[in-house]
């Protein structure tokens, strides 16, 4: 459930980021708080676990399928939330910069859906409330089984949400909610099983590793009250302020560009040079009714929102981007021949520097 | 099994990608993760009915790519096997989405291929971009250049030990998972009470593991701060590279180059 840069929008990406980057300063002060340093190491090093649990597969009963570990519950369970949240977030970051799971935008997202409901959600209110009522292998289970459904159903909710928020896919959101919730709760299943076998494991070996690994922050009384209602706001102001400039003007992004570089200066010739441009374009046009979006006129475009998703497009639109594709192509074309250029050029300088 | 090792392989390969020395090397991480950040938001801020338009913002990541001497098969290789999820929720478009909005010729293409090449091209330009950056700079300076813009210490020392020991770990998981397929027959054993029982134990020993480091650390003076070598300092030519780029990238996203290019062509012909 890695979502990735390329399927969302720049609002609800930026959104996200806000929201993780003020849990993440907020699990490391409070980690700072309960500074326990035997953690640092402990931290990287279940990160590490993780990682390579996650690389080896086992096969689920009956159905021939492989799975393998998700891993916030089982670290929340080890380590306490705030610093369950950040070695997930550092697994996320690798993943995304090495593996290529996820992009670095969708960072955000990833961070949130796989780290915050896990940790900061399904550990506290469910798995503890139902494990420190009682003891014993099955209530354990029971406990595990319950948060990682949780957690992963939420996860997978905040996938959906963020996608259809994104408006870049056209899966509606029913069908979307549909597909992934089942998946996931099959997961979860698995997930909690698995979490649950493994606590098992360690506390009929080790008891003393989940007393010690959790002591500290097992002491004091957790809040998230106040930090969920920051993180709230923090995400629905991001987003509400991008996703403004992005509606109020179709070319919200420039508007925002032309408003942070602010002065007049730049902006008089810059309207000049594209004044000459779109003169010059005017001029150049071959295929007049090119466009996907710039000359639709105003009156149009209205309307068809209007109308919504089955008219949104007038049925014929010959030669429609059919420049487009050709400019497309050829830009590529283009680019490659900048970068061989380069190459050529960085050939000669090291065989220069060589000879 | 192979898939452990290879993977393991890759993150090496990446990592000896990052200790050559090219110019693109030299330009201060930070300068470089900024680039690339703003990059990426320009990239996927384009419409959903254009996949033309980000089209020319792939000289960014092959200039690194070329520059930094990083081969592009190998790129291209983890741009193919990386992210089922973004192709399978992209394929969903041009089912959904099925009104015509091209002719070519006689054959017309919907709308839900379009914003289906349109995502494409978004995901080619991010993680090529994304693994350009990781390439030419390394996990070790970015981390170094996260802690000096102001990201969490904690989160950044988490980051610097858990790319340390996915190495270990990972060698002693591929080891593990060796070991268990040479001792399953017919599928035995590959089954959920082994799994956790062999996790159970790399997780004591992973515990053990961390006790010793922390041991170690407080010998050689750890105080909960990790140092790194000398601070870059930022030169005009890493200001340059900002600034030249970003530019370019604005630029990119207000004039519709490709049109032009189209446009300037159909005239030829």
């Amino acid at each position: 459930m890695h979502m990735a840069d390329a399927l969302i929008s720049p609002a609800v990406g930026g959104a996200m980021w806000a929201a993780t980057a003020g849990l993440t300063v907020y699990s490391a002060r409070k980690l700072k708080e309960e500074m326990d340093e035997r953690k640092i190491p402990l931290m990287g090093v279940m990160g590490a676990l993780i990682f390579a649990a996650q690389m080896i597969n086992f096969t689920i009963p009956g159905t021939g399928s492989s799975g393998h570990l998700g891993g916030g519950l089982l670290l929340a369970i080890l380590l306490g939330p705030p610093a369950a949240f950040l070695t997930m977030a550092s697994i996320l970051t690798i993943q995304a910069l090495f593996f290529a799971d996820g992009g670095l935008l969708a960072l955000g997202c990833n961070i949130f859906n796989m780290g915050f409901f896990p940790c900061f959600i399904a550990f506290p209110f469910i798995y503890k409330k139902i494990a420190s009522s009682g003891e014993g292998a099955k209530r354990i289970l029971a406990a595990a089984l319950a948060a990682s459904i949780i957690g992963l159903q939420l996860g997978a909710f905040g996938v959906v949400i963020e996608t259809v928020f994104s408006k870049i896919s056209e899966l509606p959101l029913g069908t979307f909610l549909l597909v992934m919730q089942p998946i996931h709760l099959a997961i979860g299943i698995v997930e909690g099983v698995v979490t649950a076998s493994l606590i098992g494991f360690i506390s009929s070996t080790r008891p003393e590793v989940l007393e010690a690994a959790a002591g500290p922050a097992r002491g004091k009384p957790f809040s998230i009250k106040p930090v969920l209602i920051a993180l709230i706001l923090v995400a629905a102001f991001t987003g509400g302020v991008l996703s403004w400039f992005a509606s109020s003007n179709p070319e919200g992004l420039e508007w925002s560009i032309a408003r942070i570089c602010g002065n007049k200066e730049l902006k008089s010739p810059e309207s000049g040079v594209h004044a000459l441009l779109s003169r010059i374009q005017e001029k150049m046009a071959f295929l007049p009714d090119y466009d996907f979006r710039k000359e639709k006129p105003e009156g149009l475009a209205k309307s068809e929102s209007a109308q919504g998703k089955e008219n949104a497009w007038p049925s014929m639109r010959t030669g429609t981007s059919v420049s487009g594709l050709l400019g497309g192509a050829m830009s590529l074309v283009l680019a490659g021949l900048i970068g061989f250029g380069i190459k050529i050029f960085q050939g000669r300088k090291s065989g220069r520097r060589d000879g | 099994m192979g898939s452990i090792d290879s993977s393991f392989f890759d993150i090496g390969r990446l990592d000896a990608l990052s200790s050559k020395d090219s110019p693109v090397h030299r330009i201060d991480p930070r300068l470089k993760v900024l680039t690339t950040l703003y990059f990426i938001a320009i990239a996927i801020s384009f419409d959903k009915y254009d996949p033309a338009g980000p089209v020319p913002l792939l000289v960014y990541p092959m200039t690194l790519m070329i520059i930094g001497e990083i081969p592009f098969s190998y790129i291209a290789k983890k741009l193919l096997i990386a992210s089922p999820f973004v192709l399978s929720v992209a394929l969903f478009n041009p089912i959904l989405d099925r009104c015509p909005m091209l002719n070519l010729g006689p054959i017309s293409v919907s709308g839900g291929l379009v914003s289906f090449a349109s995502i494409m091209t978004k995901y080619v330009l991010t993680v090529s971009a994304v693994l350009a950056l990781i390439a030419c700079t390394g996990l070790d300076s970015i981390c170094s250049a996260l802690a000096r813009m102001g990201v969490p210490k904690a989160f950044t020392i988490q980051l610097l030990f858990l790319y340390r020991y996915i190495f270990v770990l990972g060698e002693e998981a591929a080891r593990m998972t060796r070991a268990r397929a040479l001792r399953s027959f017919g599928g035995k054993g590959l089954g959920m009470s082994v799994y956790s029982s062999m996790i159970g134990h790399l997780l004591l020993r992973t515990v053990d593991r961390a006790q010793r480091i922390h041991l170690a650390m407080l010998c050689r003076g750890f105080d909960g701060e990790i140092r790194h070598g000398e601070p870059s300092k930022i030169r005009l030519s890493d200001l340059l590279f900002l600034a030249g780029w970003c530019a370019l990238f604005t630029l990119l996203r207000l004039y519709d180059f490709p049109a032009w290019l189209g446009k300037g062509l159909g005239r030829l012909l």
